[in-house]
């Protein structure tokens, strides 16, 4: 059995700053990642990061208070004030310190960072090197790991979390690579396992990105927040639903329907355009798709010609190469075909501002978690801050919480743990009929979209929560796992579906329950904001048979709920 | 119909490794990593490979295809003549199938201290670097490490010491930084037995690379700057 002081699982933005925090604190650290670190899907991040640095003439006017109010006015008004207001008052500072890492940001003349215009903020605030802004973030972090000397468990999965008396003690881990089931004690366990895309057919995330990100504290009791709120990228490249950065419009790129039309002009005031918030723009795309002014091919365009050669080849390259590379477009000369896809949840783990969930020696930091800095709606380019900021704040409170602590792994609950783990396991390899598990992912995958996509309304969602408990159902008659130990991806399938499963229950419970809309969330049915009673967060509990509902209130501090116009 | 041939390999039952043949209809635009999920998914559950970002950024899925190393989710079904031959990356020991053990690859990375060596103490903000100086390393930012070098070199076949393409690429990234002050250190490190001198100039990194990198000139880069001491 291994022991770490603190044990961080996920190798990602958050996960990798988390531990160079604990380990300048000077405590025993380490990551385990289900992938290599720089496999991560904070790698594929491009547009950039927000920081109110001012460093572009018509940014000058920029402040940090400025970045608080544009966030908490894309949340909608559902952010955590206090948390917003500490995520925009350090984005300068851990800019500058991953600068100072080496982090290759664009330069201005003057030999400044770098800054372009994003939506719903009304100044160019989003620090970005070209469009490849998360891939040098992660490269940065991971560099200063190695120079820490920071342990990663590279390609070790873990199932499950193992507690006593309430507080979390470990984790149960799987080497990949072997097969080896693993119990490793601690007296702190960050997740930073990042989102849950895949339980969505049209997702901009990565192939790793499952439920099982949340539902691990999920199924011992560690309630998950806000999960109605999913966020809808509004421009997805057509059929791979590859993300065509924000910063395609920050940098002057116009959005089309079939007639040539710019039709952001019908939604937003002429000064914002292509550039409003996306759970807008989002709406906006798929209101010319469905009304019929899209294209054959159920898309919108995305249009960068008028750029001019020079200016993609220099700020949106890895846009150019994924274009000619996976739809054989060159966006110099033609336009991009783009629809929305899902791209983040806004919802996720129940955590403070330091990343403490409700469960001691248990938090969560990136995407995974809910703070919650974004509310509803979270603004681009506040998701890479969101990682940096709350990652050095998890590690911080770590390294505090586990100071005075014995270390001593708790031997019996991480025992019990990994009898847990071995037991599921052998009850997929024995199987419960023939259900073809891939199916289930498939089909889940596809009613999100149906049911829970951008526009949402009652009996819709009813349906598709009553299709998830029929998979749900159908995957207790699942056929036996395949294979042996070693690099076992059917095994590990099996894992993920579940998790997806619960995790797209959670999050159709929640929406159904809300009868109003609320940034991404928006109901065709209910569709004002109701501040009198939905002004609250949604906390959903896991029990057997169906997550479990209860509110808190949003934390409210400076800006009062005001309408939201653009 | 289109047909794989892929490498197989399962420690727990086979001695010798076999290719096996999976035939399947491709869709219009899908990549050799979407057949191998059609594979895993509908014909065949045991087998083993690495993915991620399916969008060419994460460095997971390089493997030789078709005499070719490439990224399975860059490469489109329809280029390639079928049966399309699916192997491992090369000089790497085969844990399973398609996937390698990549820690010699990781270690000789780690041995070029691949972090900023910071020439001066930071400023309160950033550092100024100007236009024309982050230039000067914008072409060896883009590594993803995905191995496809490694398993293309002649070298990194005979002498499991050689640093490597991807190695000695980021070592130049660093030297050519305004910001570090390694510079010294690093070539000196670079060009002991088994750094820039082993590299015999094949270009065989510079044509596989799937991000259109050129690590056989950071490599003569370095050469030269360690013989003409220009750092």
């Amino acid at each position: 059995m291994l022991f770490h002081e603190v044990l961080i699982i996920g190798g990602g933005l958050a996960g990798l700053r988390a531990a160079i925090e604990v380990a300048e604190m000077g405590r025993d650290v380490a990551v385990v990642s289900k992938i290599h670190p720089m496999r991560s899907h904070s790698g594929e991040a491009q547009g950039g990061i927000n920081a109110s640095l001012a460093n572009v003439e018509k940014g000058k006017e920029d402040s940090k208070e400025k970045h608080w109010y544009d966030t908490v006015k894309g949340s909608d008004f559902l952010a955590d004030q206090d948390a917003s207001e500490i995520l925009t008052a350090q984005a300068p500072e851990v800019i500058f310190e991953m600068e100072h890492w080496g982090c290759p940001f664009s330069r201005t003349p003057e030999g400044k960072i770098a800054q372009r215009p994003f939506g719903g903020a009304g100044l160019p605030r989003t620090c970005y090197a070209a469009d490849k802004t998360g891939l040098y973030l992660l490269q940065t972090v991971w560099e200063q790991n190695i120079k820490h000397n920071v342990k990663v468990y590279e390609e070790w999965v873990v199932l499950g979390l193992a507690t006593e008396d309430g507080k979390c003690c470990g984790v149960v881990s799987m080497d990949f690579l072997s097969g080896e089931l693993i119990a490793i004690g601690a007296n702190a366990v960050i997740f930073a396992t990042g989102g849950i895309g895949r339980i969505y057919a049209n997702t901009t995330n990565a192939i790793t990105n499952t439920g099982l990100a949340i539902s691990i504290p999920y199924w011992v009791g560690v309630p998950l927040k806000d999960m109605e709120f999913i966020q809808f990228h509004p421009t997805s490249l057509a059929r791979t639903h590859i993300l065509m950065t924000e910063g395609c419009r920050g940098e002057g790129g116009y959005l089309r329907n079939k007639d040539g039309e710019r039709f952001m002009s019908r939604y937003v005031s002429e000064k914002v355009m292509e550039l409003g918030p996306r759970d807008i723009v989002a709406r906006s795309i798929q209101t010319e798709i469905n009304e019929g002014r899209g294209f054959p091919d159920g898309t919108v365009h995305l249009d960068l010609t008028h750029l001019g050669a020079k200016k993609i080849l220099e700020r949106l390259p890895g846009i150019r190469d994924i274009c000619m590379n996976f739809i054989g477009i060159d966006p110099i000369y033609e336009p991009i075909p783009i629809t929305p896809g899902m791209h983040y949840i806004m919802g996720g783990i129940e955590t403070d501002k330091d990343g403490q969930t409700p469960m001691e020696g248990f938090l969560a930091a990136g995407e995974c978690a809910c703070i919650s800095t974004h509310g509803a709606n979270r603004l681009g380019g506040n998701s890479l801050l969101e990682t940096v900021v709350f990652g050095e704040r998890a590690g911080k409170k770590a390294g505090e919480y586990v100071k005075d602590k014995d270390k001593k792994t708790k031997t019996k609950a991480l025992e019990d743990a990994l009898k847990r783990e071995q037991d599921t396991i052998e009850k997929f390899r024995k199987g419960g009929g023939e259900e073809n598990p891939y199916k289930i992912k498939d089909e889940l995958a596809k009613l999100m979209v149906k049911r829970f996509g951008l526009f949402r309304q009652e009996k819709d969602m009813k349906t598709g929560l009553e299709e998830i408990r029929k998979l749900k159902e159908r995957f207790k008659k699942i056929r036996p796992v395949f294979g042996g130990k070693v690099f076992n991806l059917d095994l590990l399938s099996f894992y993920e579906i579940k998790a997806n499963l619960d995790a797209a229950e959670a999050e159709a419970v929640s929406a159904i329950a809300r009868k109003e809309t609320r940034g991404s969330h928006y109901r065709t049915d209910f569709n004002k904001r109701d501040d009198e009673n939905w002004l609250k967060h949604t906390l959903a509990t896991y029990t057997p048979e169906g997550p479990k509902l209860s509110y808190k209130p949003v934390t409210i501090t400076k800006f009062q709920p005001e309408v939201r116009k653009y | 119909m289109v047909e794989f041939r892929v490498f197989r390999f399962d420690p727990e039952k086979n001695k010798e490794p076999e290719f096996q043949s999976y035939e399947f209809d491709p869709y219009k635009g899908m990549t050799i990593l979407e057949g191998l999920y059609y594979i895993l998914e509908n014909l065949d559950s045991s087998l083993a490979f690495r993915s991620s970002c399916r969008e060419a950024v994460c460095g997971s899925c390089a493997m030789h295809i078709n005499g070719i190393y490439r990224l399975a989710c860059k490469t489109q079904i329809e280029i390639l003549k079928s049966p399309i031959t699916i192997r491992p990356l090369s000089h790497l020991p085969v844990i399973k199938d398609l996937v390698v053990d990549l820690t010699p690859f990781f270690n000789h990375f780690k041995e070029i201290k691949p972090y900023l060596i910071p020439k001066e103490s930071p400023p309160e903000k950033e550092y100024i670097q100007s236009v024309k100086e982050r230039e000067k390393i914008n072409d060896w930012l883009d590594c993803i490490l995905c191995g496809a070098c490694y398993g293309s070199c002649p070298v990194c076949a005979q002498d499991d010491k050689y640093l490597g393409p991807h190695a000695l690429l980021k070592a130049l990234r660093f030297v050519d930084d305004s910001r570090d002050g390694g510079a010294k250190e690093r070539i000196a490190f670079v060009t002991q037995n088994s750094g820039v001198f082993r590299c015999h100039t094949i270009f065989n990194c510079r044509e596989v690379c799937p991000k259109d990198l050129d690590p056989t000139k950071a490599i003569a880069k370095l050469k030269l700057k360690a013989v003409f001491k220009k750092f």
